[in-house]
């Protein structure tokens, strides 16, 4: 594929993507496409169907029904194919622990049939990123923290220097500076690579991705941009407000005013006062005009005002709870 | 195919720095030094008119039975309940490499074993040179037979082994079914041609069949000297039919 071609046509593009265990429909119809170079984050509860579908682009594991096409390719029809277009870090990256590092990568890319005028230059480049070269290159695996053994399965995800990068839970069980370490990694791959990543760390994945798809129960319950996910699910401006007074004189000041707004939730703090959480629909700039309208009333005293941007993990709960509510409407009633 | 070399390469380093590799081959040697010395001291208060060698090849059930499970239990079972048979499967390799790998890498290691059981009559050769005067010690001809006979018998055992670490997860279970079916094709064989032998009225075309999976006749028949192809066809296909089977289970289970 040149590379322009590669460009502009989509890297992943998954059509109603089934795989069931038996009984059970790990995932169901699941539907979604990733551009070339886009760095995408993938969330949802455990047993949601992140690695299956993980799995199954990576040409590991077989669908029930539909299609995936990674790299141009079709999974179904050419698993070999698209296995050379893929890396792929596994959920909790299983090593060999009696190798050591560079043996190791050594073994992986002579599998992924990396030139062997190459070879060397291909593991060292990998080590370099993942900054192995130095610390880790003659080490034991088994002798490894955790940190590292994740920088050896992202090394292995690396080599060949496949245009798509699939990591199961990269930043599972690491430090804060190891997180940081991977999150510049995961930078400088965007643009270069095509990446998919599902983490349980929700900052994580909003400082990553330029775009999030959260599953839950198989099925696709959002997809797009953290902004756009925002939009969709926690919709309007929200405030969080301090006042001295009730809430009574709050609500009916606002309304007077002809504010489209909501309190949402109400705390008394300890020292008397009232935490409020205000949602506020949307129009120009709401934070000055509620300063003015709140802070000149006598019934209550403005404290503090200050606007709150929904974090992906109120977005998340809010996709999965809307999901698991149309679940139970679906439901068949059993009649008595 | 052109991952086989690789994973080959791959299998050897890894059962040359495995510490069960050594433990079965410091047991496997113990035990034959041991009944080569056992059989050598008979000799010397008996004499016998069938060679030591003869002798020291037909207890080769005895090492089978333990070594072949631990050979071979850690090779599929150990690479699928650590997960690093999925990490070799996000590679373009097929399962097909990955298990003749695997086959391979045992065989050449039960191969190896054997050959250094060599190293008994030419140490007794060494240190009793009038004891091997008579060329009794290391006659060539039931030699090659004997090895003849291991190599080709060792297709279906280690076959076997592997096949019996793909169907399960874990590693004791691997060896528990290797040991059994082992024992069932070696020791079976014979306990069902005692049956026969007393007369319970088996048809002329079990009698055959029986007489066919006879692996202590065929043994007798290589170390004579009487190399017959069916041994051959029923060592190799057998332990390519569970080879197959080996690599369509792993297919299915991935």
């Amino acid at each position: 594929m040149t590379s322009k071609k590669k460009e502009t046509s989509p890297s992943i593009c998954v059509k109603d993507l089934t795989r069931q265990y038996g009984a059970l429909t790990a995932i169901n119809k699941v539907n979604f496409s990733v551009k070339f170079g886009e760095v995408v984050g993938f969330l949802g509860p455990n047993g949601a169907g992140k690695s299956t579908t993980m799995r199954i682009l990576s040409g590991i594991m077989s669908a029930t029904s539909g299609s995936a096409w990674v790299g141009g390719i079709c999974v179904a029809q050419n698993p070999h194919e698209v296995k050379r277009k893929v890396g792929y870090m596994p959920e909790n990256n299983p090593l060999p622990v009696d190798m050591r590092v560079v043996e190791y990568l050594r073994f992986r890319a002579r599998l992924k049939e990396v030139p062997r005028s190459k070879l060397n230059d291909c593991v060292q480049e990998a080590m370099e990123t993942c900054d192995l070269a130095r610390t880790a290159r003659r080490k034991i695996i088994g002798t490894l923290s955790k940190g590292f053994r994740q920088r050896v399965g992202i090394a292995d995800a690396l080599l060949g220097d496949p245009e798509i990068i699939i990591m199961d839970e990269p930043t599972i069980g690491l430090d804060p500076h190891q997180i940081q370490g991977i999150r510049k990694l995961i930078d400088n791959l965007r643009g270069k690579h095509t990446v998919i990543l599902s983490s349980h760390i929700l900052p994580e994945i909003e400082r990553s991705c330029d775009r999030v798809i959260i599953i839950n129960r198989g099925r696709i319950v959002a997809a797009g941009s953290s902004h756009d996910l925002r939009e969709e699910f926690l919709p309007g401006n929200r405030f969080s407000l301090i006042i001295e007074g009730t809430l009574s004189s709050v609500s009916s000041c606002l309304s007077k005013s002809g504010f489209d707004a909501a309190i949402l939730e109400s705390a008394r703090l300890p020292n008397d006062k009232l935490e409020l959480i205000l949602r506020v629909e949307k129009g120009g700039a709401q934070s000055l005009r509620l300063i003015q309208v709140l802070s000149g009333h006598n019934t209550f005293t403005l404290h503090s005002l200050a606007p709150l941007e929904p974090t992906l993990e109120e977005i998340f709960l809010a996709a999965t709870k809307r999901s698991w509510e149309e679940t139970l409407e679906n439901k068949p009633k059993i009649s008595a | 195919m052109r991952h086989f070399f690789t994973l080959f390469k791959h299998e050897l380093r890894m059962l040359l720095i495995s510490p069960s590799t050594y433990i079965a081959a410091v047991l496997f040697l113990s035990l034959m030094g041991f009944i080569y010395w056992a059989i050598l001291r008979g000799m010397v208060n008996t004499p016998s008119e069938t060679l030591p060698t003869v002798q020291f090849f037909s207890v080769f059930w005895i090492p089978v039975l333990f070594v072949v499970p631990l050979l071979t239990m850690r090779s599929i079972a150990g690479e699928r309940s650590s997960g690093t048979l999925d990490t070799l499967m996000t590679t373009p390799t097929s399962f097909v490499a990955v298990i003749i790998s695997k086959f391979s890498g045992a065989y050449v290691f039960y191969m190896l074993l054997w050959i250094l059981t060599l190293g008994f009559p030419l140490l007794t050769q060494k240190l009793y040179p009038h004891a091997a005067e008579s060329g009794a010690l290391l006659e060539y001809a039931p030699l090659a037979g004997s090895f003849l006979f291991l190599a080709t018998s060792g297709i279906l055992f280690i076959s076997i082994g592997i096949f019996s670490s793909s169907v399960t997860r874990s590693q004791v279970v691997a060896g528990m079914l290797s040991f059994t079916t082992l024992f069932v094709v070696i020791i079976g064989g014979q306990q069902i041609s005692n049956i026969a032998d007393t007369g319970s009225g088996l048809s002329s075309l079990m009698l055959a069949t029986v007489n066919y999976l006879q692996i202590f006749e065929h043994l007798d028949d290589f170390s004579r000297g009487i190399i017959d192809t069916r041994p051959f066809f029923y060592y190799s296909s057998t332990g390519l039919l569970l080879l197959g089977l080996s690599s369509l289970i792993n297919e299915a289970k991935a």
